[in-house]
């Protein structure tokens, strides 16, 4: 028996997420990845302001609803993602971990963001206030500071193997902050409404208002996957790049 | 439908916000990518490649 046959096998997990691989597939998705992202967007504006109902208590207001909600899915969606990758670069190693890791943390928080904005846009004709430090909000506004943070910590280091460990366990530990948004609505009493969607006796909401909200938050999660996609690519021939400008470098003049 | 109200606006800045910064956002990775791309084609261009690709 030779060593290399008794070396364990790679999985398809490995050899799909081996940058080489991941550069070679993820280039013919992105097209059609796309154009799937927007004919979603252009589906799902069409039913959020044209082809759905007014709310009974909320009337129109209801329509940011579907700008809102994927908003701020994604932001707890991203940072999931994120520590699936942190627990990928701490516990397996894996090559393109710490890449998926800082490509999602922008991305994250700009949709954190956008939630906040458009919560608080949301906020002003159905409670009377922009702003409220209640417990939904004021978690998801740490969220976005938790977000900005890990961003700072990737300049901070030229090194990204160690950048990328360290951002990991901020990462891990940050991750607390993402079941206290989830049940803030049911440890305090909040402005903001219980959850409607993921109940136990299912959606709290019609089908006429559920449909454009899926619609949307599929669209938006796709938008999500495309610029994952795109920036771990930009993030793997940036170090490439790195390399050959070191290697350029140490030439003999 | 909507219909005028006096909540529209805040509808529409909510739309327009969220657009502006999504396709902000969008912009922003398409910079990055390309100027990335173009870096490292300069960088080939000197005659500068990877070992493996030599």
């Amino acid at each position: 028996m030779t060593i290399d046959s008794a070396a364990p096998k790679p999985n398809w997990f490995s050899r799909l997420a081996h940058p080489g691989n991941f550069m070679g597939w993820s280039r013919p998705v992105l097209w059609p990845l796309g154009i799937a992202t927007a004919l979603l967007f252009g589906l799902g504006l069409w039913f959020a302001l044209f082809n759905s109902p007014a709310d009974y208590q909320m009337g129109e207001t209801v329509r940011i609803m579907y700008v809102h909600v994927p908003n701020a899915w994604l932001s707890q969606f991203v940072y999931g993602a994120m520590f699936v990758a942190a627990l990928g670069t701490l516990v397996w190693r894996h090559p393109l971990a710490d890449v998926a890791q800082k490509a999602a943390a922008p991305l994250g928080a700009t949709f954190t963001a956008l939630a906040l904005f458009s919560g608080a846009l949301w906020g002003r004709p159905t409670w009377g206030t922009f702003w409220e430090w209640d417990g939904r909000m004021t978690s998801t506004l740490v969220l976005l500071f938790i977000y900005l943070g890990i961003i700072a910590l990737w300049r901070a280091f030229d090194d990204p193997l160690r950048a990328g460990r360290i951002v990991a366990v901020v990462t891990l530990v940050g991750a607390l902050d993402i079941p206290v948004i989830k049940l803030s609505v049911d440890w305090w009493n909040t402005l903001h409404q219980p959850e409607s969607i993921l109940t136990a006796s299912g959606p709290k909401m019609p089908g006429s208002i559920l449909t454009p909200l899926f619609v949307m938050m599929a669209a938006f999660t796709l938008l999500f996957l495309l610029l994952q996609l795109v920036s771990m690519r930009t993030e793997i021939l940036k170090r490439r790049a790195e390399t050959l400008s070191r290697q350029a470098a140490a030439r003999p003049a | 439908m909507i219909t005028g109200s006096a909540e529209t606006v805040f509808i529409v800045w909510a739309y327009a916000g969220v657009g502006l910064v999504t396709l902000a956002l969008i912009g922003a990775v398409w910079l990055a990518a390309r100027r990335v791309r173009r870096r490292l084609a300069a960088l080939e261009a000197q005659g500068i490649r990877r070992r493996s690709a030599a």
